[in-house]
Parts: C-alpha cells; structure tokens; sequence
C-alpha cells in the first residue's frame, strides 16, 4: 500500500504530500482516460483488469447463482414432468419448422441456381450466462461467463431466446461485457420483413422499446411488422429477429414517422444468451467492412450509435417512393430502392448486397 | 508509539470490498435507481476518520474497479474518487468534528460533486446524458451516511 506522508513528518509537509498525491493521482487518471478514449492503447490493460475482476465477478453473482440452484435442486417432479413436456412439444414444432426450413433452402439454391444447397450461416453456437445486468437508461450491459479463452472476440453477434441480444464490447479471459440492442448507444441496421424496408433501428436505454428514427412518414411500415438483421453494418448477419414493431406515429407535419418496436429477445427475463459465428463467405453473413480498417470502439462502425435522430433528415430519406410489398424470406431480402437506406449509417459497408 | 501500527487496513479494504460488491449487484431498474454510491459513501467514512490509512491510493484503486465494472473509461470514476478522498483529506479535522447531521451534508456535497464529474467525463467521452435521474444517488447517499457511519465505526477503535 502506497502511503504519502509518513506520520512522524510535521503536519505542513503531510498536507503538501497530499496535494502532491492528489495531482499525481488526478494526472494519472486524466492519462488514462485519454489512453483509453483516444485509440485503442489499453485493450491490454483492460483485458488484464477484467480477469482481475473477475472474482469479484464471480461473488457478486453467487446469491443469484445459488438460488438458481436451490430452485433447480428442489423442483418438484410434476414440475420438472410439466417443463419436460412443454419442451418436448417446442421440439416437436421446431422439428417440424426445420423441415420447412430445408425445403425452402433447397428452393432458395434452385432458384438462384447455386449447384448445392448452402449451409446455415451459423458454424458454430457458445451458450453463455449472465453474471451481471446493468439496465440502466444510460447503460444497457450484461457480463456474460464466457470470454476470450472460449473463443468470444469483440463485436461478435449475440443470440437470446426470441431473438437478437446484442454485440461484445469487451471480451475478458473468463467473462466478457455485451451491449444490447436496447442500449441507447447502439444501433443495429434492420429490414422490415414483410416490405423489405431497410433503416436502423436504436436502443432507448429501455429493456422493452426500440425506435426507429429515420423513417419517412409515408414508408411502408405497420403495427406487427416484424423486423430482422439486415445484413449490413459487418457485425450482424441477416434475417435474424431483432423487433416487432409495436407504435406507428404518423404526424403529416413532420418529415419523420415516429415508430418504435419491442425487442424479441428476452432481454431482462433470460439468464442464458448464445454467441454465434458465422461462416465468413456465406451470402447471409455480415458483409466485411474495408478490410484493412483497423477494429473500431465499436467493433463494427455502423453499430456505433448514430447522431441522436436530429429534425433534420439523412438527405436521402425524404423522397422516399412506397416501397412495393414483396412476399419475402428473410434469407433473400428483395432489392429494396436504394434511397430507402438512410444515410446515417456512418461508414457505408462495402459489398452490402453481395447476393 | 507508532502510529502506522494502529492504522485499520484490514477493516478499510474489506469494508471497500463489500462495498464494491453492493455497487455492482444486479437489481432491479427501480431500485438501482435510489441505490446509493456505496463505495464512495466507503472512501469517505475512511478518507475522514482515518486519513492515511488508504491515503489516495485506495480511493484510486476503487476507481478504478468501478471503472473495470461499470464499463466506463478507465480512470473515469478514478478521478472522481480522487478528488472527493482529496478534499475529505484535506479537510477531516473540520469533518470529524461536526455533528453527525453536518457530516450527512458535508457528504452530500461530496457525493453530488463526484457524480457532477462523473457526468461531466460522460459528457466528454460521448456518452448520453439524457437522465436527470443521476442525481438522486447523492440524496440517498447523504440519507445513508449516518447509517454508514455507524456501521464503519465500530470496525476500528475511535481516535
């Protein structure tokens, strides 16, 4: 333990240490920050400190973590016989939903005339647990027990029961932190699945509500509209569920629509999210970034949160043409009018429509 | 005599510990939003009763572990603390001699000074301010400090 000021000094020279202790300190804090917001220079020293943390990590989770196990432990036989059942019967339509899935696959591949059916653009799943939730209107973070020994990197997509959760902000050794899709600093690209309208949609800094901002008020978009990845933006593969579109404002006065949607993944309610990877050549994964840029803050530049929705439209949104309903699956998005795609996305990926 | 002997560490980094680990437990939305700043309400107790037990390393080093938990830019919360231990050093004659009830208030002004650098560093770094709500955790802190007084008081024998 550093002590400035040793206690047999005079009481004037002790109180000159502490302010000499006090500008070292504050400078050093003032260093880091710097370090830390200015480039990546502390990806090091931040990986260190979370493995420090994650003891700490580890006893803060433990109440919850032992009532999970009472719970699990004492459950009565009629009800692990009931959850049983349910789960059987999930099964059963989910087996009979990937039937469907594989016949539409083999459709998908004739009709782009591919000589084999492509696979899930999926590889490879890590079920991971929360270990710690902050929902806070500023912060929407989870710590999940899975990091960068398994294989967890930053801006890796994460999956919850329902749909999208979030991306990796920091992968530790053991743990790793994961901003929601809810997090008012993020942002994810979306496509509406019924018109194949693409925008963007933005965390509020609430577990139940996204908005989406930049939406003209004629686009074609409804109360129920479902609402998947869209692919771009390099961190996101698409079709995945990320919102069900639950307001639709229409003001004549105002260039924007004021709709907001309800995140699918059940956010604060699930103790379990599944990170995924991607196989890196297939059409439905995330279109790389320039391939030379170096990681963002953000792992992914168009995840980085946008400007807050200004009055002020992207230039391309206002003259919108209504976009014609096509009947699409997630996997073939239609070719969507190219002004539908707001130009707040900050760094515009390369290769967005590589199918 | 020597005084370095009687100084309560043991007592400092665990109450330090424990209070880490009140601040960073999940709770529910509503509830975290009147959760008080533990670990500062901590730093204090002992920037004023015991000076150079932690000097200003200790309130650094928790910082910095808020820093590493909450997500934040490291060195954020570090200067924060830092400078609220500074002025508790600086003035713990003052403090310790005042009734309890000053105390609360002297601490609530400590407290609203942390989280107005806290904001202002947020602000710098790019983060959304858009919560005024921020502002109710010095309230519940100065409300707990008698509490915390109590409790922190009986760990080291009284000087």
């Amino acid at each position: 333990m550093v002590a400035f000021g040793g206690a047999g000094r005079p009481v004037h020279s002790r109180v000159a240490a502490t302010g000499l202790a006090f500008t070292f300190y504050a400078t050093l804090s003032i260093v880091l920050m710097f370090l830390d917001q200015r480039g990546n220079w502390l990806e090091y020293a931040r990986y260190g400190l979370s493995a420090a943390a994650y003891p700490v990590q580890l006893a803060v989770d433990s109440p919850s973590a032992a009532w999970h196990w009472v719970q699990e432990s004492f459950a009565t036989r009629e009800a692990l016989q009931a959850r049983n059942d349910a789960l059987r019967a999930a099964n059963r339509a989910l087996a009979v939903r990937t039937l469907r899935i594989e016949a539409l696959e083999a459709e998908n591949a004739q009709l782009r005339a591919l000589k084999a059916a492509l696979p899930d653009v999926a590889e490879k799943w890590l079920p991971g647990e929360i270990m710690n939730i902050e929902l806070s209107t500023l912060r929407q973070r989870v710590t999940v027990n899975k990091g960068a020994t398994s294989g967890v990197f930053k801006g890796q997509a994460v999956l919850a029961r329902g749909g999208l959760m979030g991306q990796v902000l920091r992968a530790g050794p053991w743990s790793s932190e994961i901003i929601l899709i809810t997090d008012p600093e993020h942002a994810v690209p979306v496509q509406v699945l019924r018109s194949g309208l693409r925008t963007i949609a933005v965390g509020q800094g609430n577990a139940g509500v996204m908005t989406l901002p930049y939406l003209p008020v004629n686009s074609d978009i409804k109360v129920d509209d479902l609402l998947v990845t869209s692919g771009l933006g390099g961190v996101f593969p698409a079709g995945y569920p990320v919102a069900r579109v639950i307001e639709v404002g229409r003001d004549p006065g105002q260039p924007l629509a004021l709709v907001r949607a309800q995140p699918l993944a059940a956010i604060d309610r699930d103790r379990e999210v599944t990170f995924v990877w991607f196989k890196p050549g297939h059409p439905a994964a995330p279109a790389p970034l320039a391939a030379t840029a170096p990681q963002r803050d953000f792992a992914g530049a168009a995840q980085s949160a946008p400007p807050k929705p200004k009055p002020a439209p992207p230039a391309a949104t206002p003259a919108t043409p209504p976009v014609t309903p096509t009947a699409t699956s997630p996997a073939t998005p239609p070719a969507t009018p190219p002004a539908t795609l707001p130009a707040a996305t900050p760094a515009a990926p390369r290769g967005e429509d590589a199918r | 005599m020597n005084a370095r002997v009687s100084e309560p560490r043991g007592a400092l980094l665990l109450s330090a510990f424990i209070a880490l680990i009140f601040q960073v437990v999940p709770l529910p939305a509503w509830l975290s939003i009147v959760r008080p700043a533990f670990l500062v309400i901590v730093v204090l107790y002992w920037s004023i009763a015991a000076p150079r037990a932690g000097g200003l390393f200790l309130p650094f080093l928790c910082g910095l572990a808020l820093d590493v938990f909450r997500g934040a830019v490291l060195g954020e919360h570090a200067l924060a603390l830092v400078v609220v231990a500074y002025l508790a050093i600086r003035f713990h004659l003052l403090i310790r001699n005042k009734p309890l009830f000053e105390q609360a208030l002297f601490a609530f002004a400590a407290l609203a000074l942390y989280e107005f650098v806290v904001w202002c560093i947020d602000g710098w770094s790019g983060h959304s301010l858009n919560s005024g709500l921020r502002w109710l955790h010095p309230v519940t802190g100065g409300l707990l400090w008698p509490i915390a007084c109590g409790i922190l008081s009986r760990t080291h024998r009284p000087r």
